[in-house]
């Protein structure tokens, strides 16, 4: 099964990013057959110590060694050519080239006179997505593909590059438990066929399902490998945060006040159906079903993200016009959004500026942002949220994939809502400031805010809401309170294994 | 080529085409005289020099760039191209054009460095080095001007002669858009242009050499612009410190209008060719139906705006049909297997079932 040579060896790897140590004293070993968990909390060096490895990053001292000899540094193509594929934790196909050429960019077929061979390409892609067992046209761009879709495009990335290092960041963050299922498949698949594949995430059941051995890495070093079997969850996020996690799900009581909104018959072909429901203040309501039984649809639909067919949306006792973010922001509505890389944060711009943004005409006088406030305003929220920066000034663009969805949460937090609309609001967040998330939006909703969020994390759901709402298919399928609400009811209603919300009642 | 056909209908070089055949069709109807073979002439003439330039823009364009300066390399080139030969009767006009598009070059270079190495905005660069290149113009020229008797008559009769009907500043125009077209769709190098344009930071992490093909594109802009000072010297007969003031937009809009992406990943020189015709046309149509300035102006810009906003329209119609497409594939996906996610965090302590409301 395992070799006795690592293939890939990481010893004592240290990168600094200007003030920031990334990674003090990292070390790593991979070998060829395994399925390898990184594991750590949000900023603690994983996709530093991975880009390394890809060539994005040269480490400014400790050693890497691949098959046996020196790993060359600091070069994507080479660490290409040394037989390293990397699926990063960011999104990174091209929008307007086709998924073909998606595939192959900078590799394409060509003729013997140096012409990109189209047709040669589109059937070398066929051929690997009939591998992944996936049924994508080749031709078509890759704008608007799933993310599910976009991690098979990287995944057959790597295949065609025949890597023996394959390394996935976070591949399944944004999947649904189906699509995760699948992925995890070919992940198996690629160790038996002898690859050494790293994988991060923060869903410790997937690591238990899927991994070999584990790294545990904290504040940039790594403090402890072993193999997965014989070691349990508990044991694994102690290594990772340094010390005891109590009470994951904290939940202040509260008596529900005022509807702040409720939600009719709301309606679009194909997506959803007739969803009606309300949600008082000082509730926490939650979505549950699979990804893609139109939960995150129907929020989108609610803020005015996307336009719905029929049906009524109100606030506080008036309608909300429909497909108007504005309206809904100026109602004190907010919207924390599913994909947060692409539809939350300006990359570029400091964490004070990302966090102040939505605010900043309450912070502005007489059009001047006033900078002191900003800072108070994202300091603040900082500390909250265990954001781990090298200075709010600092470019959102340069943190972790994990502090950077707490800026999303900071900044939609920080404008004080009536209804926060938080789409799977711990996703890529680590063990520990899921807890502290949880508790924040409990303690908003104990001060009357009210709290509608999708969750695809079922413990999360059954521990944090007041009342589930479960959809399949674009139907809402049941409404279970609180104390109602179980694994298996949830489930049900969800999967419609067995009936258990009065189906034929549904219109 | 079914396939390849759909494409072409498809594309969206087709409407601009289509929209081109129209305004030729309705301008001659009106005005007979128009597509006359002298009139014919004139308009290709007028043309090849945006068309040029639209070809060169189009490499910055798709890598989410611009070019401004463009305008100002095309006086610096004529310039140069004409102090290279001047007052040499028998002068080659293969000199001036390889001093033309030296220039070019080298003017690419520069602002090619200054985006890829500098990573400043490539709107800021090229609008500052619009000025300095005028600037350098100014100083070489001291205020002089170049006229048709002091150019080789190689090159003063390149600007009114042509070959099969067809000017010969055209058939550069024409030559130099075969080779840009086929490069961009054919070469590996080609197709990392559209990547870089389409996900910038994705382009360092697949390893494309972003750095190099940045320069790349400036220098065959600088060069397509170059090129141009020599069609513009040919066409006029001569230079003065006023050649290329206020081409870039005109070529800027000649490639949106012809569906290259301003904001990159997309257009083909094809389409920044046929922009330019059609803009151009509509020019010269609109003067030969006795339209004020002012008119064409507006309604040159008038036809920016539709191209944006067509190209804006069906992007956002594309994705919004992707999201409900993947929304329903996804819950195929679910039909076909569920599982979900099973480590138990069940509380405990309830059981029977009963829901207290279904929703209607
Ligand atoms: N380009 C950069 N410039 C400055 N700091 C950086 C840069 N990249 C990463 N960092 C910092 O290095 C630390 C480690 O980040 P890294 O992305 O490796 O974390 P991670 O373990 O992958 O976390 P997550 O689970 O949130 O993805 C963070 O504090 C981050 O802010
Ligand atoms: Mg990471």
């Amino acid at each position: 099964m395992v070799d006795a040579e690592p293939l890939v060896r990481v010893r004592g790897a240290a990168k600094a990013f200007g003030g920031v140590q990334a990674l003090r004293d990292a070390s790593l070993e991979l070998f060829a057959g395994e399925v390898h968990a990184l594991l750590g909390e949000n900023g603690a060096g994983k996709s530093t110590l991975l880009k390394v490895l890809a060539g994005v990053h040269r480490t400014d001292s400790g050693e890497v060694t691949i098959g046996g000899g020196p790993f060359e540094q600091g070069s994507t193509r080479r660490s290409r050519e040394q037989g390293v594929a990397v699926i990063y934790q960011e999104p990174s196909l091209f929008p307007d080239l086709s998924l073909a050429e998606n595939v192959f960019i900078g590799r394409q077929p060509v003729t013997g006179r140096g012409a990109v061979d189209w047709a040669r390409m589109r059937r070398a892609a066929a051929v690997l997505f009939g591998q992944l067992g996936v049924d994508l046209d080749p031709d078509r761009p890759a704008r608007g593909l799933s993310i599910a879709d976009q991690q098979i495009v990287e995944i057959a990335k790597a295949l065609s590059t025949d890597a023996r290092v394959i390394v996935m960041d976070e591949p399944t963050a944004a999947l649904s438990a189906s699509e995760s299922e699948r992925l995890l498949d070919v992940a198996r698949r690629l160790r038996d066929g002898g690859a050494a594949v790293v994988f991060v995430s923060h869903r410790l059941d997937e690591v238990f399902a899927l991994c070999d051995r584990l790294t545990v890495m904290r504040d940039g070093a790594t403090v402890h490998t072993c193999p997965v079997a014989g070691t349990d969850a508990g044991e694994v996020v102690r290594w990772m945060v340094g010390r005891e996690l109590t009470d994951l799900f904290p939940k202040t009581e509260t008596t529900p006040g005022d509807v702040v909104l409720r939600v009719r018959g709301l309606t679009t072909d194909g997506v959803f159906d007739d969803v009606s429901f309300d949600v008082r203040a000082g509730e926490i309501v939650a979505f549950a079903g699979l990804v893609g039984s139109g939960r995150s649809e129907v929020v989108r639909a609610v803020f005015g993200i996307d336009r719905y067919d029929s049906g009524s949306v109100e606030v506080l006792g008036s309608p909300l016009p429909p497909a108007d973010p504005r309206a809904a922001l100026a109602r004190g509505v907010a919207l924390v959004p599913e994909d947060r890389r692409q539809q939350g944060l300006f990359m570029p711009a400091s964490i004070a500026r990302n966090t102040a943004v939505v605010v900043l005409s309450r912070l502005a006088r007489r059009g001047v942002v006033r900078e002191r406030a900003e800072r108070e305003l994202a300091a603040h929220w900082a500390q909250r949220l265990q954001l781990r920066h090298g200075g709010l000034d600092q470019p959102v663009e340069r943190l972790s994939g994990g502090n950077q969805q707490k800026v999303v949460l900071a900044k939609w937090l920080a404008t004080d809502p009536r209804l926060l609309v938080v789409d799977e609001p711990t996703r890529g967040i680590d063990v520990g400031t899921k807890a502290e998330v949880h508790r924040l939006l409990s303690e908003q909703a104990g001060q009357g805010l009210a709290v509608l969020m999708v969750s695809s994390e079922l413990p999360e759901v059954l521990g944090m809401a007041d009342r589930v709402l479960v959809m399949r298919e674009g139907r809402l399928m049941a409404t279970l309170d609180r104390a109602e609400a179980t694994q298996e009811r949830v489930m049900l209603a969800a999967t419609g294994q067995a009936s258990v919300a009065g189906e034929g009642s549904a219109a | 080529m079914n396939g390849g056909l759909r494409r072409v209908l498809a594309g969206r070089e087709a409407p601009v085409a289509g929209a081109l055949l129209v305004v030729l069709a309705v301008t001659t109807a009106v005005n007979p005289r128009f597509l006359s073979d002298q009139g014919r002439f004139d308009l290709l003439v007028a043309i090849a020099i945006t068309g040029l330039m639209a070809v060169g823009q189009t490499f910055v364009l798709v890598m989410r760039h611009v070019d401004l300066s463009v305008g100002s390399v095309l006086g610096l080139s004529a310039f140069m191209a004409g102090s290279a030969v001047r007052g040499d009767t028998g002068g080659s006009l293969l000199v001036a054009l390889l001093v033309g598009i030296v220039v070019g070059v080298v003017a690419g270079l520069v602002n090619g460095a200054l985006v890829a190495f500098l990573r400043l905005p490539a709107l800021v660069v090229t609008l500052g080095t619009l000025y300095v290149f005028q600037g350098v113009q100014a100083l070489l020229t001291g205020g002089t001007r170049i006229n048709a008797d002091q150019l080789p008559t190689s090159v003063v009769s390149f600007g009114v002669t042509g070959f099969l009907g067809v000017p010969w500043l055209m058939w550069v125009c024409l030559l130099a858009a075969a080779l840009g077209g086929v490069f961009l769709r054919t070469r590996r190098s080609g197709r990392d242009l559209y990547a870089v344009g389409s996900n910038p930071p994705a382009a360092e992490l697949v390893g494309i050499p972003v750095a190099r093909r940045t320069l790349l594109a400036y220098m065959v802009s600088g060069a397509c612009a170059g090129g141009a000072g020599v069609l513009f010297l040919a066409r006029f007969g001569g230079v003065d410190s006023n050649a290329g003031i206020g081409y870039e937009l005109p070529v800027v809009a000649a490639c949106v209008v012809g569906g290259v992406n301003i904001f990159g990943g997309s257009g083909t020189v094809l389409g920044a060719l046929l922009g330019a015709m059609l803009l151009k046309t509509m020019g010269v149509s609109l003067s030969a139906l006795s339209v004020p300035e002012f008119w064409q102006q507006a309604i040159n810009g008038l036809l920016l705006l539709v191209a944006i906003t067509a190209d804006r329209i069906v992007l956002l119609r594309r994705e919004r049909s992707a999201r409900v497409e993947a929304a329903r594939h996804r819950r195929e996906q679910v039909d076909a297997g569920p599982a979900l996610p099973t480590d138990g965090a069940d509380r405990a302590g309830h059981d029977g079932v009963t829901t207290t409301e279904v929703v209607r």
